[in-house]
C-alpha cells in the first residue's frame, strides 16, 4: 500500500507541469467559491447589523420594507411623512426610552443628508450594539453644522471645517442646490460599516432653515431669507420621516406596536427591525443565491476540466498501467493510483485556493473596504466555509472515481498488451 | 512427480464481445527448464495465449495449469498474485515506468511479491544488490544505473526489463517479441543473455517471436498458427 502511494507520488511527479495547471485551476475555482461565499456572508452580516438596539421604526403607513429602506438604508424616499406631534407624543410615552427622529430627503453629491438630533449620537447603535464614534471633531453645535459618515468623507476628500452646500431631492444630475445655505464640517464619524457611513447629517432644525423660503419643492419665487436670518424664525420641524424608537423593556415592544397602529390621530405605522430585516433580506437574497450557484457552476467546471485532463492521459499511461499489471499491480491497485492522484490534487488545489484567497484578501481587504464599503477580514474558513470546502473535495474525489474505473476497465480488457 | 511448468489443454478460448473463437488448441505444454520458441504471425492467437499464462484471462472451455496449479479455481486477485510469485514478462517495447529509476524498475516484482521478494534475498545481500547482480550480469555497467531510464537505449531497457523478469526467481519467463525493435546484431547478443540467465535461475522460458533465424537456437520450437485451430491470420500482417 505504502508502495503505492509513492508510486502514485512519482508518476505524479513525471507529470507535474499538467497537474500542477489542474491544481491552479481547482484553486482557482475554490478560491472563487470561498471568496463569493465570504462576501455574501459579510454582506449580509453587514446588512442585519445596520441597525441594532432600535426596538421599533415608526413612520408613516407604508410597507415595513419601504420603511426600513429608506429609514434605514436611505433608498428611495418616503411618500408620506409623520407629524411631528406624533413624534412628540411617542417621546413621551412611558414605556419609551429614548426616540431618534430623522428626516430625509436632501443630498450632498449622491450621498442622502439625514436630519436629526444630538440623540442620534447618543442612542443611534449598530453591528452587535456599538455606538456611533467620532473619528474627528464633535457633533454638531450650531445651525449649519454637519457630521460626516466615514465614506463620504473618505471618497470627497473633506476635512473639518470645510464648507459644502446641499442639494434639493435624491439622485439625479440636475438638483437645486441650497447654494445661500453652507454647512461646515464639524466632526467626521469612524467607519461603521453600516449605511451610516454613506450619510451626511444635519440637525432638524437645519433643515427646516434651508427649506424656509422653499414651497412644494421649488424655491418661492422672489423670497430668499438669508441664513443669518433664519434664527429668528420658528425651526421646530412640522413632520419627520420616521423615528427610531428605544424602549425601556423589550416585552413592551408588541404592545406599543399595536397601539400605534390604531392611533386614530394619524395613520402610522410601527416595525420591528429585525423582522423587516430578514423580510427584506429574502427579497436581497436571490440575488445572493444566484452568486452561489454560479460560483457551484465554476466548481463543477473546474472538476470537469480535472476528470478530462486525467481521461486524457489515461491514453498516454496506458502502457505503464498494463507493465504495472504484468508486475502483479491487481485492477485494483490501478483504480486506486488513479483515485488517489485525483484525491491528492484535488486536496492540494483546495488548499491552495484557500492560500490565494488569503493572500488575496491581504492585499486588497483595504480597497474593497474603501471603495465598496465590503469589510473582509483574511481569516481561517469558518465552520460553514470548510463544510463548503469539504464537499468540494468530495465531489472532486467522486469526480477523479471516473477516470479510475475507466483505468479499471482498460486494464482488464487490455490485460499485459494494451490495444491502442 | 513434476509438473509441467506450463500445461494447457482442449483450450477454446473467446474474447468478451467476439463471436469466433480466437485460440483453439489441444495441448500446449512447456516443461520446467525447458526453453521454447512459440512463432506465429499476428493474428495467431499469441496475445491471447500469453493473457491465459498470465492468468489475465481465463479460458471458457479447457484447463490452464500453471506449475501445477489450475488458473480456473483461482479468484481474479489469485491469479494476479500468482502471476508475479511465478511469471516474468518481457515485452517488445515500452517495458519500463519512464518515472522510475532503472533500480526501483528491476524491483517492482518484488513490491508486489512476497514471494518473489524473498527468492530476490536469497539471490543477494539485500534486493538492492540481487538487482545490481542481474544488471551486471545483463551487461548493464554501473555507470547506467543512476540514469534516467528514457535516457538508456533500446536495446539496454530491454535488458534492464529482462533484469525485471528475472528478479527474485521466477519459475517462467515469457518473453513477448522481445527482440523485435533491435537490430540483428543485438538481437543475437540479447537472447544469448536471456538464454544463459534463466539456464541460471532454472527458469522456463518461452520465448515468442515471428523471428525465425532466432528459432535454430531453441530445443523446441511451436508454430502457434499451426496448433491453433482457428487462426486467423490477417493478410496484411
Amino acid at each position: 500500500m505504502s508502495f503505492l502511494f509513492r508510486l502514485a507520488a512519482r508518476s505524479a511527479w513525471n507529470r507535474r507541469l499538467t497537474l500542477a495547471l489542474m491544481m491552479l485551476a481547482i484553486a482557482l475555482s475554490s478560491a472563487m467559491l470561498l471568496g463569493i461565499e465570504r462576501v455574501r456572508h459579510e454582506v449580509r452580516a453587514s446588512f442585519s447589523q445596520s441597525v441594532s438596539g432600535t426596538d421599533l421604526v415608526v413612520g408613516a403607513r407604508t410597507s415595513p420594507i419601504q420603511l426600513m429602506l429608506y429609514a434605514i438604508f436611505r433608498i428611495g424616499g418616503a411618500t408620506n411623512n409623520m407629524g411631528w406631534d406624533s413624534a412628540q407624543k411617542l417621546a413621551k410615552n412611558p414605556a419609551v426610552a429614548w426616540t431618534i427622529p430623522l428626516s430625509l430627503g436632501d443630498s450632498h453629491r449622491g450621498f442622502p443628508v439625514l436630519a436629526t438630533n444630538g440623540d442620534y449620537f447618543r442612542h443611534f447603535h449598530y453591528g452587535d450594539g456599538q455606538a456611533l464614534q467620532l473619528a474627528q471633531g464633535q457633533a454638531f453645535n450650531d445651525i449649519f453644522d454637519t457630521v460626516l459618515g466615514a465614506e463620504v468623507a473618505q471618497r470627497l476628500h473633506y476635512k473639518l471645517g470645510d464648507h459644502i452646500v446641499l442639494s434639493h431631492g435624491m439622485g439625479g444630475m440636475h438638483l437645486t442646490d441650497h447654494a445661500d445655505k453652507p454647512f461646515v464640517i464639524t466632526g467626521i464619524l469612524a467607519r461603521t460599516g453600516t449605511p451610516v457611513d454613506r450619510t451626511v447629517h444635519i440637525g432638524l432644525d437645519a433643515m427646516e432653515a434651508i427649506h424656509l423660503d422653499w414651497q412644494g419643492g421649488a424655491r418661492i419665487p422672489g423670497l430668499s431669507i438669508k441664513a443669518e436670518l433664519v434664527k429668528k424664525f420658528d425651526l421646530t420641524p412640522k413632520t419627520v420621516t420616521a423615528v427610531l424608537v428605544g424602549l425601556h423593556n423589550r416585552a413592551a415592544v408588541f404592545g406599543l406596536q399595536r397601539d400605534i397602529a390604531d392611533d386614530t390621530s394619524e395613520p402610522l405605522m410601527a416595525v420591528l427591525p429585525g423582522v423587516a430585516l430578514d423580510e427584506l433580506w429574502q427579497v436581497v437574497g436571490i440575488g445572493e443565491n444566484a452568486l452561489l450557484v454560479v460560483s457551484g457552476m465554476v466548481v463543477i467546471v473546474g472538476l470537469a476540466g480535472l476528470v478530462s485532463a486525467i481521461l486524457a492521459s489515461l491514453g498516454e499511461r496506458r502502457r505503464e498501467l498494463a507493465v504495472l499489471r504484468s508486475v502483479g499491480a491487481r485492477p485494483f491497485d490501478i483504480f486506486l493510483l488513479l483515485a488517489l492522484e485525483g484525491l491528492a490534487v484535488m486536496l492540494a488545489g483546495v488548499l491552495l485556493g484557500v492560500i490565494l484567497l488569503t493572500l488575496a484578501l491581504c492585499a486588497l481587504a483595504p480597497m474593497l473596504s474603501a471603495q465598496f464599503g465590503v469589510t473582509l477580514h483574511p481569516s481561517f474558513p469558518a465552520v460553514g466555509e470548510l463544510q463548503l470546502l469539504l464537499w468540494t473535495i468530495i465531489a472532486g474525489f467522486v469526480a477523479s472515481l471516473l477516470p479510475g474505473l475507466r483505468a479499471y476497465r482498460l486494464s482488464l480488457a487490455d490485460g499485459l498488451t494494451p490495444r491502442l | 512427480m513434476s509438473h509441467a511448468a506450463i500445461a494447457l489443454r482442449d483450450i477454446n478460448f473467446t474474447w468478451p464481445g467476439q463471436r469466433t473463437p480466437t485460440l483453439v488448441l489441444d495441448r500446449f505444454e512447456v516443461q520446467a527448464h525447458e526453453q521454447v520458441f512459440v512463432s506465429g504471425p499476428s493474428g495467431s492467437g499469441k496475445s491471447t495465449l500469453l493473457a491465459l499464462i498470465g492468468g489475465i484471462n481465463n479460458a471458457q472451455a479447457g484447463s490452464v495449469e500453471i506449475l501445477g496449479q489450475s488458473m480456473q479455481a483461482l479468484a481474479g486477485s489469485g491469479r494476479d498474485r500468482f502471476r508475479v510469485d511465478h511469471i516474468g514478462f518481457i515485452f517488445q517495447q515500452f517495458n519500463l515506468i519512464p518515472y522510475l529509476s532503472i533500480l526501483d524498475n528491476v524491483l517492482l516484482p518484488c513490491r508486489f511479491s512476497a514471494y518473489r521478494r524473498e527468492r530476490a534475498l536469497a539471490q543477494g545481500a539485500d534486493l538492492l544488490a540481487a538487482a545490481q547482480s542481474l544488471l551486471r550480469s545483463l551487461d548493464l555497467a554501473p555507470t547506467l544505473w543512476t540514469r534516467a531510464v528514457t535516457q538508456l537505449s533500446i536495446g539496454q531497457q530491454q535488458r534492464v526489463a529482462a533484469a525485471r523478469a528475472l528478479i527474485g526467481r521466477p519459475e517462467i519467463v515469457v518473453a513477448d517479441e522481445p527482440t523485435s525493435a533491435l537490430d540483428s546484431d543485438r538481437q543475437q547478443g540479447f537472447l544469448d543473455l536471456i538464454q544463459h540467465e534463466c539456464e541460471q535461475t532454472g527458469a522456463s522460458l518461452v520465448f515468442v517471436s515471428h523471428d525465425q533465424r532466432l528459432a535454430q537456437r531453441f530445443d523446441r520450437r511451436i508454430a502457434l498458427d499451426e496448433i491453433n485451430r482457428c487462426a486467423h491470420v490477417e493478410e496484411n500482417a
